[in-house]
């Protein structure tokens, strides 16, 4: 049960407050309130994201936490302007609801670089991306966007809800508010007296709530330091409750098969020899596919092996070689974008022309795809993994035959995410199996294979790129890249909004890289393929940071420059924050200096989710075989809100993309995903990690993101490495198909 | 056919067939879901708990082949009372999402068990087996070094 469950049916003190509107959202204040949707029962909501109960403050958070820690950012946000020790605050996700609707991710899907926009580009932006997220709903943790969004709403959210304590206070003692103070959970008077917050909530709930500006960055005292996740103790101890440990009551445990060729649907199905199974108690038919429910999630599973059923044909070319040979003729139609134009054709110089490839990829969390679903008097109630509440609202609602009003969604913790559980297939399917057995609770538990063969994958692209050098830099970058658009497949299927016109997923990454290259064009070709393609962690900087970063290295070579030198003298003049995190890492991995035969550097720079990341890798060769012996990291995502936090990021994310950079690869045969677990597709593992250090600069004028910058540079900066150790450049992923690595 | 194990210290009588992994013995027919499900193949290492001390993938220990006495990452220690590597996983801040951070603990505990003063190289080696999707691996390092610390230090 999620924190936010346990408060609406616990008892409290506060006997039925009023619920106070919308939280002043300061600037970005709308005209029309949007009703405050926590309803604590019998604690107090001050506004959508804060309950005072008798146990204390519950943080609300619109996001998830898939790892990010971003809940425990936002409740410091919140912490910081509220007065309450840190580790007395409680976090819960909240409600499906649009007062969380995302600002930031809607901005950030306009076009244009990040590094450039003007302070009207910004202000334009913040307006669409208010209007657009509240008008969409856009309830989603995703884009690196969590803290970015929340870092206004959280502070005023905490700086009106002291306020308005405050002046609850002040009624109570008769004092002027201006001469009480907060600290520690309480209201403090002149004399001493110490007033809890609990104590004052229900009178709070009835006052107005006053806006106030947050406070300024001197005064802070959690914001800036290290400090404890708030959901670390649960985590290693085995009590945090994910998705897949919701447990109800009579619950059965239920487990899928979809058609391997994937929206193939199904034709027909004999469950006999599930139903032999023991432990198997029905088979059911979910369109598309098998549900096979039994006592424990085992025999569950292997029930939905057991039963034998006849497949449709995929409705896409069913060979990876089929499926490139489509994206490769889009090059042939018209460009899908000219997200970049700049400057006529270089006339003189070295012309350089290289092509890269590289795969789809699964997201692979760790917890695999599930939900559990109750269908019950005509209502759905919902335990979701998810980065979308309002979506899996509208999809399971489908699933169910159902209004959407009519689903309640609690969103659980999760065990990754990495833009799957942006995805709402998981909860439709729970709600499928949920309405066929009214009455009783159901999780609907994916296995691995089943997770691995049916995931929306990261496209698989083909870059075609031409360079001209000459006087020792890049006089042109002209980079066409063709791929499935993903805005095209997802705003459909998550929104119901069919969007054509240019998809900057495909070319972000690319176009938007801050190096003052004279003549620098970059087109997108869409593929139209009904294989199923999705966000995958850091979009399309996954790809193209790859790309931009190794041929930018290409160009260095054949400038016959220092890849490091060769960079700083195109990035100075486009962005000095750009340059900072270079010259950072230049100087963290002792770069000048060179290294002893049989070890070699590279590096890679990508301006991603408003945060630019250089990274350098140093690889070794050890008997002819590569060993990734140690990573240096930049970062500079203008303040360092939660230092200890951040850094693990930046370290995950390089994780995340050195594992795909070396294993990851999605491959289709007979219409079918051949790689089925981790055997066939591993991440990287403890003993091929490098040793890591990272630095986190606060040049940046704006705010960036954390949980995904981290991860474009990996490859190319391992790619860049393994060049420079031996001279071969690899223009296709996996890495482990062509190098020999020790990991 | 029933079964009794010994889990954590207290006796569970279990019916349900013999070839049901031990996992799914753990976290569908007793509730106890400290112990997690990643891959079932006994590849990713989310599932480790200990059969006499010793650190096993649950999802490939049938209920008929269980040979001793079971402790699940609930057994290890409690937000109450942690182990000390428990205890040094909150104070080194290792977790991201956190979903493999038990089985990750549990074969961190086998190996200070053998090795009460393990090098970064045997780290590595023994927790190989430990598929962590969120990066972590710096901040395992420096937690079982801590705990190891820690632990000598009670010791002496």
């Amino acid at each position: 049960m999620s924190r936010l469950g346990t408060i609406t049916r616990r008892s409290f003190l506060v006997a039925s407050a009023a619920i106070a509107g919308g939280v002043a959202f300061g600037i970005y204040k709308l005209r029309q309130p949007i009703p405050n949707p926590l309803d604590p029962g019998e604690g107090s909501a001050l506004n959508a994201f804060l309950v005072i109960d008798q146990d204390g403050v519950t943080a609300i958070s619109g996001r998830a936490d898939m790892g990010q820690g971003a809940q425990s950012t936002l409740a410091m946000l919140l912490a910081e302007e509220l007065d309450v020790d840190w580790e007395s605050v409680r976090v819960a996700h909240g409600p499906a609801s649009v007062a969380y609707y995302n600002a930031a991710m809607m901005e950030s899907a306009l076009p244009g670089a990040e590094y450039n926009k003007s302070s009207w580009m910004r202000t334009v932006g913040a307006f669409v991306g208010n209007a657009g997220g509240r008008f969409l709903g856009t309830q989603i943790t995703g884009g690196s966007t969590s803290v970015r969004d929340g870092f206004d709403k959280m502070r005023l959210a905490g700086a009106s809800a002291r306020e308005t304590l405050k002046l609850a206070a002040a009624e109570r003692l008769g004092v002027a508010a201006d001469r009480l103070r907060t600290e520690a959970g309480a209201v403090v008077a002149p004399d001493g007296t110490r007033l809890p917050y609990a104590e004052l909530a229900e009178a709070a709930a009835r006052i107005e709530p006053p806006q106030t500006e947050p406070r300024p960055r001197a005064d802070w005292r959690l914001l800036g330091k290290d400090q404890p996740r708030r959901d670390m103790a649960a985590k290693v101890t085995g009590t945090q409750a994910y998705g897949i440990d919701t447990r109800l009551p009579g619950m059965k445990f239920a487990s899928l098969r979809m058609n391997p060729r994937l929206g193939g649907g199904l034709r027909g199905f004999d469950p006999a020899p599930a139903l032999a199974i023991p432990g198997v108690e029905q088979v059911l038919d979910i369109d598309g596919g098998i549900a096979v429910v039994a006592r424990n999630s085992w025999a569950a599973m292997q029930g939905a092996q057991a039963v034998d059923c006849d497949w449709g044909p995929a409705p896409y070319p069913d060979t990876t070689e089929a499926i490139f040979a489509r994206i490769e003729a889009a090059f042939d139609d018209s460009p899908n974008s000219t997200m970049r134009d700049d400057g006529p054709e270089a006339q003189d110089g070295t012309e350089i022309t290289a092509e890269y490839r590289l795969p789809y990829l699964a997201h692979a969390p760790l917890e695999p795809m599930n939900a559990t679903a109750l269908f019950e008097d005509g209502r759905l109630t919902l335990w979701s993994p998810n980065q979308a509440p309002l979506v899996q609202q509208r999809t399971a609602a489908r699933g169910a035959g159902i209004e959407p009003e009519q689903v309640t969604v609690h969103t659980t913790a999760m065990g990754g995410g990495f833009g799957r559980r942006g995805e709402s297939d998981y909860s439709e399917l729970a709600a499928r199996v949920a309405r066929q057995m009214p009455g009783v609770p159901v999780q609907v538990i994916w296995s691995r294979e089943e997770d691995m063969t049916h995931d929306f994958y990261r496209p698989g692209v083909i870059a075609r790129l031409r360079g001209v050098v000459a006087d020792g830099t890049a006089k042109q970058l002209d980079a066409r890249i063709a791929g499935q658009g993903m805005t095209a497949q997802v705003a459909p299927r998550l929104f119901d909004i069919p969007v054509g016109g240019p998809d900057r997923a495909l070319v972000e990454g690319l176009f938007d890289q801050p190096y003052a290259i004279p003549s620098y064009r970059v087109r997108g070709y869409t593929a139209e393929m009904d294989f199923p393609v999705s966000f995958w962690r850091s979009v399309g900087a996954s790809h193209n940071g790859f790309i931009h970063e190794s041929f930018i290295d290409e160009l260095a070579h054949a400038a016959g420059r220092d890849p490091m030198e060769f960079r700083l003298d195109l990035v100075r003049p486009e962005s000095a924050v750009a340059a900072g995190v270079l010259e950072a890492v230049r100087a963290m991995s002792d770069w000048d200096n060179a290294r002893a035969s049989g070890r070699a550097l590279g590096v890679a720079m990508v301006w991603s989710f408003g945060t630019p990341v250089a990274q350098v890798i140093e690889v070794e060769d050890q008997d002819g075989a590569i060993r990734i012996a140690r990573a240096w990291i930049a970062c500079d995502p203008g303040i360092a809100l939660d230092p200890l936090n951040l850094r693990a990021q930046m370290e995950g994310g390089l994780i995340f993309g050195l594992s795909a950079a070396l294993h990851g690869q999605i491959t289709v045969s007979d219409g079918m995903v051949e790689q089925w677990n981790f055997p066939d597709t591993d991440g990287l593992r403890i003993s091929g990690a490098p040793r890591i250090e990272v630095q986190v600069l606060e040049t940046n004028p704006h705010l960036g993101g954390v949980g995904e910058p981290g991860t474009p540079p990996a490859a190319p900066a391992l790619a860049n490495a393994i060049f420079a150790l031996t001279g071969t450049r690899a223009r296709e992923l996996p890495l482990d198909r062509q190098f020999d690595f020790v990991l | 056919m029933a079964t009794t194990l010994t889990i954590n210290g207290s006796d569970h009588r279990i019916d349900a067939p013999d070839d049901t992994p031990l996992l799914w013995i753990l976290r569908d027919e007793l509730g106890m879901t400290g112990t997690k499900f990643g891959c079932g193949v006994g590849s990713c290492g989310a599932c480790t708990v200990h059969i006499d001390g010793e650190a096993m993938r649950s999802c490939q220990v049938a209920l008929g082949d269980v040979w001793g006495d079971v402790t699940t990452i609930e057994g290890l220690g409690t937000p109450d009372a942690m182990h000390a590597l428990q205890a040094a996983w909150l104070r080194n801040q290792v977790a991201q999402c956190g979903y493999c951070q038990s089985g990750q603990i549990m074969q961190a505990a086998d190996l200070l068990s053998q090795n009460p003063d393990p090098t970064d190289d045997e780290i590595d080696a023994a927790m190989s087996g430990n598929l962590c999707r969120c990066g972590t691996y710096s901040r395992i390092r420096a937690a079982i070094r801590d705990a190891a610390t820690q632990m000598r230090e009670e010791v002496l």
